[in-house]
C-alpha cells in the first residue's frame, strides 16, 4: 500500500492513505456523516460525484468545501459538524 | 343599478397589493385580489426584502420613516417564516468626503428622531470584521430591518381573508378601468374602484401610467453564519439608486438569518429580459469584493433577476388615477417596496374613505407635477 497521510480530524491527528479523498479520510476515520442540515439533521456523501453537495466539510479554515472532489494533503485540517 | 361584486378590486398580490388588500379589510370593504402568478411573485420575491429609512428627500423620508414604525408594530405578530431581522443598516464611508456624508446624515436623522451611531474607522471594522481595512468610517441604523417578503405578503392576504377578502393567484388580467376588470376568458368583475398594483408592470395595464420596469441583479451564497451582522450599505448607493438612466451598481450585503449572504445591488433600464447577464454580474460583485475582499471566499448557490417600477421623481404613486374615475394606482415603488408598502396601503385607504394621513399625501399623488424644474426643486429641498 501506498504510504499515509497525517491530518488531523476536529483536531484530533489522523494517519490516511495517501490518495483517498476527504470524505473516505473520514470514513476510514469512522466520521461518516460530516454535516448538519439547517433543521440540525446529520448528512453524509451521497453521490461521490460533486453533485449532491451532502459531502461538505470545513477544510484548512474553508467551510463549504466538497469532501468527495478533494485529495487529502499532508498536514490538512478537517472539521466537521458532527462525530 | 346593481351592486359592484366588490367595493375594490386590487389587481397585483405583491407586497403592496397585499397591503393594501388588508387595510381595505380593515376599513370594512369588500376586496377581491387578482394575480396573473403567485402572490408576491413578482419584484417583492427578487428583492432584499429591506425595511430601510432613507433621507434623499423630505417625502422619501417621510414614506419610509412612516411604513417603517407600521412594521415596527406589526414585528411581534409577524410569522416567523417572514424572519424579520431587526439587523440594522451599517452605511459605510470610503473617504473623508464620504464621512461629511456620514455627518449630514446624521444631522439629518437626529433632527427627526431617528436613532444613528457614527463609527470611525475602527469602530466600522470592529462592527464589520470582514470589510476592507481602510475604510474611513461609517453611519449605523439600529432601526432598520430585514424580512423575507413573499412571506410577509402571504401572511397580509391570509388576514385579509379572515375578514372577508377573496384572492384569485394564476388569474391574469386582460385590461381594467375604474369599475370593471376583464380576465383573460373575456369574464369581468364590477368593482367600485380598482386599484393598479401590478408594480413594474403597471404601464401595461394603465396607458400613460409613468413606471418603467428597472432589471436587478441577486446573489446568494451559501451559510456562513457571521459573515456580516449588518445591511452594509456603501453611501453611492443612492447615486445608483436616483441616477436617471445609466446602467449601475453599488454595493450592498444582507445576512440572511440562516448565516446565507445576499450580495446587491445592480440597477439597469431598457431590458425586459430577465436572464442573468454575466457583465452586469461580474461589475455588481467586483464592486462588492471592494468593500469586502472576503467574499470571494464564499460559495454563490444562484444568481437571479427582478425588475423594480421605477417612476420618473423617485416618488411612487399613491392615488387616483388623473385619467380615468374609479381607478387608483398603488405602484412605482422602485427600491423601497418593501418597506413603504404598509404606508401606502394607509394613504390609499385613506383616500378612499376621505379621511386624514399620518403624512402629507401631495409628493405621491399620480396628478403630481414632474416637469425637471419642479424635479430639481424637490432635490434641493434639504440643501
Amino acid at each position: 500500500m501506498n504510504s499515509s497521510q497525517s491530518v488531523t480530524i476536529n483536531g484530533q491527528p489522523a494517519s490516511v492513505p495517501a490518495g483517498v479523498s476527504v470524505s473516505v479520510a473520514l470514513a476510514l476515520a469512522g466520521s461518516e456523516a460530516g454535516r448538519r442540515s439547517v433543521s440540525g439533521q446529520m448528512r453524509g456523501p451521497l453521490c461521490g460525484m460533486g453533485v449532491c453537495f451532502e459531502c461538505r466539510v470545513t477544510i484548512d479554515g474553508l467551510p463549504h468545501r466538497l469532501g468527495c472532489q478533494t485529495p487529502v494533503r499532508d498536514g490538512m485540517e478537517i472539521e466537521t459538524d458532527g462525530p | 343599478m346593481t351592486q359592484p361584486a366588490f367595493d375594490v378590486v386590487i389587481v397585483g398580490a405583491g407586497i403592496v397589493g397585499s397591503a393594501c388588500a388588508l387595510e381595505c379589510t380593515r376599513a370594512r370593504l369588500r376586496v377581491l385580489v387578482l394575480d396573473a402568478g403567485c402572490i408576491g411573485g413578482g419584484a417583492t420575491a427578487a428583492g432584499m426584502g429591506q425595511i430601510v429609512v432613507m433621507d434623499d428627500s423630505e417625502a422619501e423620508f417621510a414614506l419610509t420613516r412612516y411604513s417603517q414604525q407600521l412594521w415596527d408594530e406589526w414585528a411581534p405578530g409577524l410569522p416567523s417564516d417572514v424572519e424579520f431581522s431587526r439587523c440594522g443598516s451599517l452605511w459605510v464611508a470610503v473617504d473623508e468626503e464620504e464621512m461629511a456624508e456620514v455627518t449630514r446624515k446624521e444631522r439629518y436623522y437626529r433632527e427627526r428622531d431617528v436613532a444613528v451611531e457614527v463609527l470611525d474607522g475602527k469602530q466600522v471594522a470592529s462592527a464589520e470584521p470582514n470589510l476592507r481595512p481602510g475604510l474611513a468610517g461609517g453611519l449605523r441604523v439600529p432601526g432598520d430591518s430585514v424580512i423575507y417578503p413573499p412571506c410577509a405578503a402571504r401572511f397580509f392576504l391570509e388576514q385579509a381573508c379572515t375578514c372577508g377578502a377573496e384572492v384569485r393567484e394564476r388569474t391574469p388580467v386582460q385590461a381594467l378601468t375604474g369599475r370593471t376588470v376583464r380576465l383573460r376568458d373575456d369574464s369581468t368583475v364590477s368593482a367600485g374602484v380598482v386599484v393598479n398594483a401590478t408594480g413594474s408592470w403597471a404601464a401595461e395595464l394603465t396607458a400613460g401610467v409613468e413606471v418603467r420596469p428597472r432589471k436587478g441583479h441577486l446573489v446568494i451564497t451559501d451559510r456562513y453564519p457571521g459573515f456580516v451582522r449588518h445591511q452594509v450599505v456603501e453611501l453611492g448607493y443612492l447615486k445608483s439608486a436616483h441616477s436617471l438612466d445609466a446602467d449601475s451598481v453599488a454595493f450592498n450585503v444582507q445576512p440572511r438569518p440562516n448565516g446565507q449572504v445576499l450580495i446587491g445591488s445592480s440597477r439597469q433600464f431598457g431590458t425586459n429580459d430577465p436572464a442573468v447577464e454575466p457583465a452586469m454580474l461580474s461589475r455588481m460583485l467586483s464592486r462588492a469584493c471592494e468593500y469586502i475582499p472576503n467574499l470571494t471566499r464564499l460559495s454563490a448557490l444562484r444568481a437571479w433577476t427582478g425588475f423594480r417600477a421605477a417612476t420618473t421623481d423617485k416618488q411612487p404613486l399613491i392615488g387616483p388615477s388623473p385619467s380615468q374615475a374609479g381607478l387608483w394606482l398603488a405602484t412605482g415603488h422602485e427600491g423601497l417596496g418593501i418597506t413603504t408598502s404598509l404606508a401606502t396601503a394607509r394613504l390609499l385607504v385613506d383616500q378612499l374613505l376621505q379621511r386624514k394621513s399620518a403624512i402629507a399625501r401631495e409628493p405621491y399623488l399620480p396628478d403630481r407635477r414632474t416637469e425637471p424644474e419642479a424635479l430639481a426643486t424637490a432635490r434641493t429641498d434639504r440643501r
